[in-house]
């Protein structure tokens, strides 16, 4: 028996070695269309790097991960328990509209109390919009897939329907909300941003998405309740026969899963959009978060790495155009990254038929 | 009294378009899953079906070129989808969702280059897909501008029907639709009674990218005239939906996408009325979704090894 492991055995164990090679594979899959197109490699990649070194561009970078971390976290700490929320999209447009509406009707309220209240709107009801579904699963047993998919539309529709109420829309032509109250607004002072050449939109929800991330850490790790959430998601019978209660979990962790969704709903507002528009189509977040968590494996810190990654892609996608490359570059890029995150699952099944095989030379 | 007639025949004609694409979207979707593989896909195979169904017919002049190869590109993104799922044992939701960032985001990138703007120039009449029976009743007259609403349309409607008919037909009265549902049941029976499980779902998933991909290019060649990248927002998600409502099974989709298709059509007559807010009544077919669940459908059968990967040991 050789105990030396081989390159391959090394390789197939660690997931962060697959997550780095889908990602050399996302970059390598974009320059080959980048050269298709006849684009240079080297001005597109060289644009996305230096737009996302910058201070005022590494400052744009983690203003728009806040909201793709957070919906990230609520995905992730979905997967743990075994379900799949692809309703993070919906709650998220609840919890920013939930929290636009409190943060323009009580915007005369002082900053520490408007804040935190926009933030507890935001996630009572991405919550709820996740409790809603689990409750038609648990009690119908209604396919939660089918639910989210419903549920996203019914929140689009919903928000879109509140921002054109009277009270609510803008006075002026814009087909939005009125602008949040200033007392609900996360940004930095303009006087600060001003004087350090940061973005613009430079606000305190990182601090938000961090304390996000611990708590999805403490929860899942350090919690009766994480255990027991986690027990389903391994196995739904042997969690039952343990004396947990399948349904009861399934609630908590679409209530959970729901509320931090709903939660980066509101940073977004609160952080840069300032207020919210008539879409023609859904955003995207809470897809976005879907990727995020599978890019970060569903660890609370892999997450947030994969938010700031993911991140970095779209601002700096965003710059793509200045050296004539389409900005769905990125989508390409991202898109190929999950594809071989995905399709790494063959080296475990690798590892498995050798342990097997090896198995069977030993009772022989 | 002729009013009502009117608005009946144009709910009746949008339902109908608008559920056409559902419904070649959903067929896919019942092969992929009743063989057992998950595929959230859909969505990204319609929209590569729905750009290139319009820029084949585009250069070529021919709608009917441009709606296969349409089909074929959904293919392509069914047979990577195949890949991933079926021979490397990959997670079925991850692989879509690559799936559906990798679709748009390479026919958007190609349409970049081909027209240097995110849309495709607009097909002219003749390029799109042509509708039967015009020109056949007599709109002067009140029954007939319904008849001619109702089944003077598009020739693609006229296919799907019948395809169902046909991949029903394939799932329970052939060998083939046995051996594909007993894929998604029990893989390892079926392997051990000689069925090859990788090539029927290698098979039931590029057969499923194929029809996605027609049912995408279906709105681009009927309901609008140009692809843009808001054509396909959500279509593919609310096959899957129409597909779990139906129990998996063709004839159930029918009736998914028939409901969601009415729901659209109601949205199109009632919306030049601005009596409720237009944001209201595009949640109707949603809500009605959930509460009809609740009330009539409940639980529904998800073929036993679906979304588990399958991959033999030697």
């Amino acid at each position: 028996m050789k105990n030396r492991k081989s390159l391959l055995d090394i390789i197939s164990e660690s997931t962060f070695i697959h997550i780095i090679m889908a990602i050399l594979c996302g970059f390598i899959v974009g320059a080959g269309f980048l050269a298709i197109m006849g684009l240079s490699v080297g001005d597109a990649y060289g644009r996305l790097l230096s737009s996302v070194t910058s201070l005022k561009g590494f400052t744009y970078v983690i203003v728009y991960s806040v909201p793709y971390i957070v919906a990230g976290l609520s995905v992730a700490f979905s997967f743990k328990t075994g379900v799949f929320n692809i309703g993070a999209e919906g709650q998220f447009v609840v919890g920013s509209m939930a929290a636009a509406v409190v943060g323009i009707v009580l915007g005369d309220l002082p900053k520490p109390v408007l804040i935190p209240l926009c933030f507890l709107a935001a996630m009572v009801m991405g919550g709820l919009w996740g409790v809603i579904v689990a409750f038609l699963k648990t009690k119908w047993g209604i396919n939660e897939v089918l639910s989210m998919i419903m549920f996203n539309w019914i929140a689009f529709y919903l928000s879109n329907f509140i921002a054109g109420i009277p009270g609510i829309k803008n006075e002026g032509s814009a087909e939005a909300t009125r602008n949040i109250s200033e007392n609900a607004s996360m940004l930095f002072p303009k006087d600060f941003i001003r004087s350090a050449g940061i973005a613009p939109t430079a606000n305190w929800g990182i601090l938000v998405a961090i304390a996000a991330m611990l708590f999805v850490w403490f929860v899942i790790n350090k919690t009766t309740l994480g255990y027991r959430l986690k027990a389903v998601g391994f196995n739904r019978n042997a969690a039952e026969y343990g004396g947990i209660s399948v349904n009861a979990s399934i609630l908590t962790a679409l209530a959970i899963s729901g509320a931090l969704a709903g939660l980066a709903g509101a940073l977004q507002l609160m952080g840069m959009g300032n207020r919210i528009s008539i879409f023609s189509s859904q955003e995207g977040f809470g897809f976005a978060g879907i990727v995020v968590a599978l890019i970060g494996c569903s660890n609370a810190f892999g997450v947030f790495v994969a938010g700031l990654f993911y991140g970095a892609l779209m601002y700096g996608g965003s710059k793509l155009n200045l050296v004539g490359a389409p900005t769905q570059l990125i989508n390409v890029i991202v898109g190929t990254v999950v594809f071989f995150i995905a399709i790494s699952a063959i080296f475990k099944h690798i590892k498995n038929m050798k342990i097997r095989a090896r198995a069977k030379e030993g009772i022989k | 009294m002729t009013d009502i007639i009117n608005s009946l025949g144009i709910i009746l004609y949008a339902t109908l378009v608008y559920a056409t694409p559902l419904l070649y979207a959903g067929l896919g979707s019942c092969f992929s899953e009743v063989s057992g593989v998950v595929n959230i896909g859909i969505e990204g195979m319609m929209t590569a079906g729905a750009f290139t169904g319009t820029v084949v017919a585009y250069f070529t002049g021919n709608p009917w070129i441009g709606f296969i190869c349409g089909g074929l590109a959904g293919a392509v993104f069914g047979a990577l989808h195949a890949l991933a799922t079926v021979r490397l044992g990959a997670d079925q939701t991850i692989a879509g969702t690559a799936i559906n960032m990798l679709g748009p985001g390479i026919v958007i990138m190609i349409a970049k280059v081909l027209f240097n703007s995110t849309d495709t120039v607009p097909l002219m009449a003749d390029q799109k897909i042509p509708k039967l029976f015009s020109g056949l009743f007599d709109t002067s007259t009140v029954g007939g501008r319904f008849l001619d609403n109702v089944f003077a349309t598009y020739a693609s409607t006229y296919i799907v029907f019948l395809l169902v008919i046909a991949v029903w037909f394939l799932f329970y009265k052939t060998r083939f639709g046995l051996r594909l549902r007993a894929c998604g049941e029990h893989p390892l029976a079926c392997e051990t009674l000689g069925v090859n499980v990788l090539t029927m779902r290698t098979l039931c998933v590029t057969i499923s990218g194929f029809l996605a991909g027609l049912g995408g290019a279906c709105v681009t060649m009927t309901i609008s005239t140009q692809f843009r990248p808001i054509s396909i927002v959500g279509q593919g998600f609310i096959a899957i939906a129409a597909v779990i409502f139906g129990k998996f099974k063709p004839q159930g989709a029918l009736l998914g996408c028939l409901l969601f298709g009415f729901c659209s059509g109601l949205k199109v007559v009632l919306g030049g009325s601005a009596a409720v807010s237009m944001h209201l009544i595009s949640m109707i077919p949603y809500v009605v979704t959930v509460i009809v669940l609740i009330l009539f459908v409940g639980k529904s059968h998800v073929p036993s090894a679906n979304g588990k990967p399958f991959l033999r040991s030697r």
